[in-house]
């Protein structure tokens, strides 16, 4: 049974809110006692994913969760939106493809530092990204 | 908050703290550019000492900041780059091509002085 524990939520609107929401995320992180590396992995996450809510979506909010199962601990982030939606997810999540004239590494790079990763959207309607890093 | 500029003879320096917001990157893109035109700097050093995490939004903007300064006739240096930040760099498949690093503070003005005197100056 997977137990969360939302410890922190966290309204993204603006560029600032993305700092303030990879901040908390590195203070769970240290509290359920990830190394300052994966601590910053995580924040890392954190930034990329909420960075997507202001890019795209303009106005979302982050969750940031304690998490076990089966006597391990974790970290769960989830970005959700109520924005334009995501058409293509397969084409959004290949490395160097961007509608935003970024670099394109955001959420393929997202995918690869963290240990689960899913992406839920229809379009119209929002996008909820949901990531899992789990102590070892 | 905006990150401040200090002028060391020939050098900007900015020191970035940790919450550093996109509109401060942004800003301070701007701030150099116009700076090395004043002050006839040779060199811009940007020290992230202090900086938590960089991402690609901050990884693209510390390049248009030494292309610009560059197009100024300036040479950028990023220093200070802490350990478990490059490492979730490379995790996550960011580089900073084109962009000259240093250890810290004090390597990045020697190379900048050493550039400097390459292209003839005479470094204060």
């Amino acid at each position: 049974m997977v137990i969360v524990f939302v410890e922190a939520t966290i309204p993204i609107e603006r560029d600032a809110d993305i700092v303030t929401a990879r901040q908390k995320g590195r203070e769970l992180a240290a509290a359920v006692g990830f190394s300052s590396t994966e601590q910053t992995v995580i924040a890392l996450a954190i930034s990329e994913i909420a960075r997507n809510i202001v890019t795209y979506a303009g106005r979302g909010k982050v969750f940031i969760s304690r998490t076990e199962e089966g006597g391990r601990q974790g970290v769960v982030v989830v970005a959700a939106d109520e924005g334009p939606g995501i058409a293509d997810i397969e084409l959004a999540m290949r490395d160097g493809y961007s509608t935003a004239r970024s670099l394109g590494v955001g959420l393929p790079g997202t995918r690869r530092i963290m240990d689960e990763f899913q992406v839920e959207s229809s379009v119209g309607k929002g996008t909820t990204i949901r990531m899992t890093k789990w102590l070892r | 908050m905006p990150v401040p500029i200090l002028r060391q003879a020939d050098v900007l320096v900015a020191s970035i703290q940790a919450a550093l917001s996109d509109q401060d990157l942004v800003q301070l893109r701007d701030d150099f550019a116009e700076q090395i035109g004043r002050h006839r700097s040779l060199g811009v050093v940007i020290d992230l000492t202090a900086l938590d995490v960089l991402d690609s939004f901050a990884t693209r903007t510390l390049q248009s900041i030494a292309y610009a300064a560059r197009l100024r006739g300036a040479n950028t240096m990023v220093v200070g780059i802490q350990p478990e930040v490059a490492f979730a760099m490379v995790q996550l498949g960011l580089s900073l091509d084109g962009v000259a690093t240093a250890l810290d503070l004090e390597d990045g003005l020697a190379e900048l002085a050493i550039i400097a005197r390459r292209r003839g100056h005479r470094v204060r």
